[in-house]
């Protein structure tokens, strides 16, 4: 789970860049600065490897490991010819 | 590796409510040094009431206004000199300096080598932009060659400042470059300065999009933060091509800012000196009968 402060984000966009399993994205909805702060797709490969918080600038992401349930499987999209696998 | 504190309880302990968020502009790298830092200080487990920060003027000295520690703000420049000076009235507490390029070499440039050749004990964190980002953009002594400035509308002609190297030069006891975007390689480098018994300098290369940036065709975030990406080198990998790569590599390289830990010493600081040569005085006194 990722938790956001919304009205901190100043819309830089380094967590959605930077996210190594591309799992984040620009939400639609407006915060009070007038910028679109970024929350988690709604399918995810999110790992928690805490790289969006430990970059952001305006300590506004924190991310909350998810202990209970099974671990999820990580799926590698293999693209073959054009089309994707996912494996 | 050893569980990382929450980002907000790290929030909680160290920074103050009320200051947030911070004025640093979007996409500005210094607010990633402060998270560093606290993150060191968490893992250290210092008592924050035993930490003293220090800063001059520009973007980075507005950051001890934002962490929960007991902080001095001083003139431009002098950073380095107040920091002494709360070393010598109290050794007992940890000087933490947040200090910009243009602060501590530029204006500063004197005080900042007198500190690191006496090799007093405080940790400098240095944010180095290239750039005077708070007073409109003008040219700082680190800027590289060609880069465009308020007052340097025509393209920089002077040659650069290489402070870690300089500082090692100088004989600090600790010295390590590291852009910020890399999080666990500063973070160590801040735990090991904070332990340092010595001038420690990790200089943190901090992207400025608004005033260097957008002046340089870098004003996209995401293209300055893959510029440094694409312009550092590790120290080893740097060492190994001037040893055995071709010209062309060689020619490459050397346009490339060197990262990584420059210097790693455990040496005498100013005041361990200072306190031996009181020791060493008042045996003598003792020794001739007291007195004069």
């Amino acid at each position: 789970m990722i938790e956001i402060i919304k009205d901190w984000c100043k819309g830089c966009e380094i967590c959605v860049i930077r996210c190594p399993v591309d799992a984040l994205e620009i939400s639609a909805e407006l915060n009070k600065r007038g910028v679109y702060p970024p929350k988690l797709k709604e399918e995810n490969e999110c790992n928690f490897c805490r790289l969006c918080e430990l970059l952001c600038p305006d300590f506004a992401i924190t991310v909350i490991p998810e202990e209970e349930g099974e671990p999820k499987e990580t799926k590698s999209r293999l693209i073959i010819g054009g089309i994707v696998n996912e494996v | 590796m050893t569980e990382m504190a929450d980002a907000n309880v790290l929030r909680e302990k160290y920074l103050r409510d009320g200051m947030l968020p911070t004025i640093f502009c979007n996409g500005c790298g210094h607010g990633v040094a402060v998270d560093y830092t606290l993150r060191a200080i968490e893992e250290l487990e210092i008592d924050i009431d035993t930490i003293a920060l220090a800063s001059g003027i520009g973007c980075s000295s507005r950051i001890p206004g934002y962490i929960n520690a007991d902080g001095l703000h001083t003139t431009h420049g002098r950073a380095l000199s107040l920091a002494t000076g709360i070393k010598a009235a109290n050794p007992e507490l940890n000087v933490i300096v947040f200090t910009g390029d243009g602060d501590c070499t530029g204006i500063g440039g004197n005080h900042f080598i007198h500190a690191a050749r006496r090799n007093i004990d405080m940790t400098v964190i240095l944010l180095n932009n290239f750039i005077y980002g708070m007073t409109g953009g003008q040219l700082a002594p680190t800027a590289p060659l060609g880069s465009i400035a308020t007052t340097a509308p025509y393209g920089n002609i002077e040659q650069a400042f290489n402070i870690s190297e300089l500082a090692t030069a100088l004989g600090a006891a600790y010295v390590a470059r590291w852009p910020i975007f890399y999080p666990y390689q500063p973070i160590k480098s801040i735990k090991d300065g904070l332990q340092n018994k010595g001038f420690a300098l990790i200089e943190l290369m901090s992207p400025c999009p608004t005033a260097y940036g957008r002046r340089n065709k870098l004003g996209k975030i995401d293209a300055l933060w893959t510029w440094y990406e694409d312009n550092t080198i590790l120290i080893e990998e740097y060492e190994k091509i001037m040893n055995y790569g071709t010209d062309d590599e060689k020619e490459k390289v050397k346009q490339m800012f060197q990262i990584g830990v420059f210097q790693n010493e455990v040496k005498a600081g100013f005041f361990e000196e200072y306190e031996k040569m009181v020791e060493r005085l008042i045996e003598r006194d003792d020794a001739k009968g007291g007195g004069k």
